[in-house]
């Protein structure tokens, strides 16, 4: 044993360090399962604060759910919201110190459930805000319930024999409807599960809050992520599942960019 | 002297936030206080002032929007009515729970559920044991005049940033629609970052520099003695306000012999009933309790050695009564009466339920 720890300490030195991380991610452990998406995400986020250099005007608003907890991982300021209210709890911090920059963090659940109107209501005003929505077709922390992005025929705690659309209805598909939206600035739909992956949600995560500096509306980045304790597979097997399932129904790619849309007022103020 | 003015309840409260320098409102229609966002949006104070307006997708959003501009030690409020408010309950009790200091204005009206636009005070309850999920209390001040709105907002701020509380100021429907000369104060000027940094500095999001470690408002915890020792924190906070701010006012109790306790519109109703009673011989005071939360319960519980009994009047089915039992634990009488589904009794009514009730006639 101690001959595998002096041949890790030797190869453990500064001169060999190809990769690290950014010191605005804390040095704690994580509570999140081995294999999952969060962890990933939670480091692109940090990488990209201190790319940017916002570290001290950042505020972040963090979920309930598996990511309850980011405030202890990102050393950030932090807002812990209710239940799928981060969208308004951001919008009261943008509002009232428009300056700084401000993104939620949410997972399926939150955002396109209970939240939805939140979500909606935010971005079609046009909050100069960043949403990080993580999109893992479960509910990770509550123990495994179906999600409103549960796929048909997905087995959940909830949909113990898949869900069914006679009694759940379908996967809701979220990100297209934020597309819609007039205040969306920029829309886009990442993953995390392949290096080459992992680059392109970095650079789309970094877009986003490039953007959210200019103020032109709401920049939203999904990462369709996996869960393998909820899904009761290994990390491997997840990722095979999600690319198998997950991606035909929510592909990866833009979905708006640009900035929010112009509009001509119907009426001016009456003077 | 301030300026003087002939205004509705409701239009002061928006007249009040901006003349004291309030942050940001963030609310949601509801009849019968939707002149408070009609009038900040008409007074366009973020042009003056440079107060933040907004008018949210729901009761839920607005309550949230304000514990997240809270959070960042900004003076923030909103306002609602009875069904608004239950829809705030989840906001509310985060708020208490992440202490953070913001001022809800309850313009009651009747229920349950959609109930009626008419006034009630049948939110009593609601107001003082909470409202939300968990223990805690809000600080709740109870006007019974267009000039106490307008000063209670500013009161309710200075309350909130002492205690690091939500203060609700629990008014009615007819205290917000009527009109009435009206002192108001002069403009202050909102905080700057500066003292907006002095004042909330070791808690607020403001951004985390390099001088700090980074601030987290969330009421959650995980580890049940740390937990506990929250609820303890909290709870030694309720009793500091009770020894610190409770606030009532008698009128012509100094001799009385019969009691009547009542709070906001209702004390008006009242106060003539004193009149009326004197007039006919009996020796008739009123207590109008100013905080519902702290509640004036010493000052009910002196009384009670040497008055002959207590008349709660209250636009409800009798919720503050039980407080003042409590108070009085035993010692005389305690009875109430009320009306319910936006009646108002006149003051010979109340008068009549006095003598049948308490004084034996």
């Amino acid at each position: 044993m101690s001959e595998v720890a002096d041949r890790l300490k030797n190869i453990i030195r500064p001169e060999n360090l190809i990769y690290g991380k950014s010191p605005v991610l804390n040095d704690v452990t994580m509570h999140y399962c081995p294999g999952c998406s969060h962890g990933v995400v939670h480091k692109l986020i940090a990488d990209v604060i201190e790319e940017l250099g916002i570290q001290d005007k950042t505020i972040g608003v963090s979920p309930v759910g598996c990511a309850v907890f980011a405030y202890n991982y990102i050393d950030i300021d932090w807002s812990e919201a209710a239940h799928g209210r981060a969208p308004a709890v951001a919008t009261g911090i943008k509002r009232v110190m428009p300056e700084k920059t401000v993104f939620t963090y949410q997972g399926d659940g939150d955002l396109a459930a209970i939240g939805t109107a939140e979500t909606m209501h935010a971005v079609n005003r046009g909050e100069n805000i960043v949403m990080i929505f993580i999109n893992n077709a479960i509910y990770g922390m509550t123990g495994g319930q179906m999600a409103p992005t549960t796929l048909l025929g997905q087995i959940t705690a909830t949909t113990p024999y898949g869900r069914n659309v006679d009694l759940n209805g379908y996967p809701l598909k979220i990100t297209e409807l934020i597309a819609q939206l007039p205040g969306a600035a920029y829309v886009t739909r990442q993953s995390v599960h392949t290096a080459g992956a992992v680059r392109k949600a970095r650079k789309a995560i970094r877009k986003a809050f490039e953007l959210s500096q200019q103020n032109i509306g709401t920049c939203f980045v999904e990462v369709v992520s996996t869960c393998n304790s909820g899904w009761k597979m290994t990390p491997v097997e997840s990722n095979d599942w999600m690319v198998k399932h997950m991606f035909p129904l929510f592909p990866l790619g833009d979905l708006k960019d640009g900035g929010k849309d112009a509009t001509e007022p119907f009426q001016t103020r009456k003077e | 002297m301030g300026e003087l003015r002939l205004m509705k309840g409701n239009e002061v409260i928006a007249e009040a936030a901006i003349r004291y320098g309030c942050d940001g409102y963030f609310g949601y229609p509801i009849t019968p206080q939707s002149e408070v966002m009609e009038s900040l949006m008409a007074l366009r104070p973020w042009e003056s002032t440079g107060m933040v307006v907004l008018q949210a997708e729901s009761e839920i959003a607005s309550i949230h929007m304000v514990y997240g501009a809270a959070g960042c030690g900004k003076r923030v409020m909103t306002s609602s009515s009875s069904p608004g408010i239950s829809l705030m309950a989840e906001g509310i009790s985060y708020i208490a729970g992440s202490e953070l200091p913001c001022v809800i204005v309850n313009v009651q009206r009747g229920g349950p559920g959609l109930g009626t636009i008419q006034p009630s005070q049948a939110d009593y309850n609601q107001a003082t044991k909470g409202g939300g999920h968990g223990d805690y209390s809000l600080l709740v001040l109870a006007p019974a005049s267009v000039q106490e709105m307008n000063d209670f907002v500013g009161l309710g701020f200075d309350l909130a940033y002492k205690y690091r509380n939500p203060v609700m100021i629990l008014a009615d429907g007819v205290i917000g629609q009527m009109m009435e000369k009206v002192e108001l104060m002069d403009q202050q000027p909102r905080w700057t970052d500066q003292q907006v940094k002095e004042i909330t500095g070791s808690w607020a999001t403001q951004g985390k520099t390099g001088d700090r470690a980074k601030h987290v408002i969330t009421s959650l915890e995980m580890d049940s003695h740390i937990m506990e020792e929250n609820n303890l924190r909290l709870q030694a906070k309720y009793q500091r306000m009770k020894e610190e701010d409770v606030r009532f006012e008698t009128i012509e109790c100094e001799d009385a012999e019969y009691i009547l306790v009542a709070f906001g519109c209702a004390a008006r109703i009242c106060q003539k009933t004193v009149q009326l009673a004197r007039e006919k011989g009996h020796k008739v005071g009123l207590l109008r309790p100013i905080t519902l939360f702290p509640f004036p319960e010493k000052v009910i519980a002196e009384m009670a050695s040497h008055v002959k009994g207590f008349l709660t009047v209250e636009f409800n089915a009798g919720q503050m009564v039980n407080d003042v039992r409590l108070a009085v634990n035993g010692r005389t009488t305690v009875e109430y009466f009320g009306r319910m589904g936006g009646i108002l009794p006149s003051p010979d009514e109340v008068e009549k339920a006095l003598l049948h009730k308490l004084i034996g006639e």
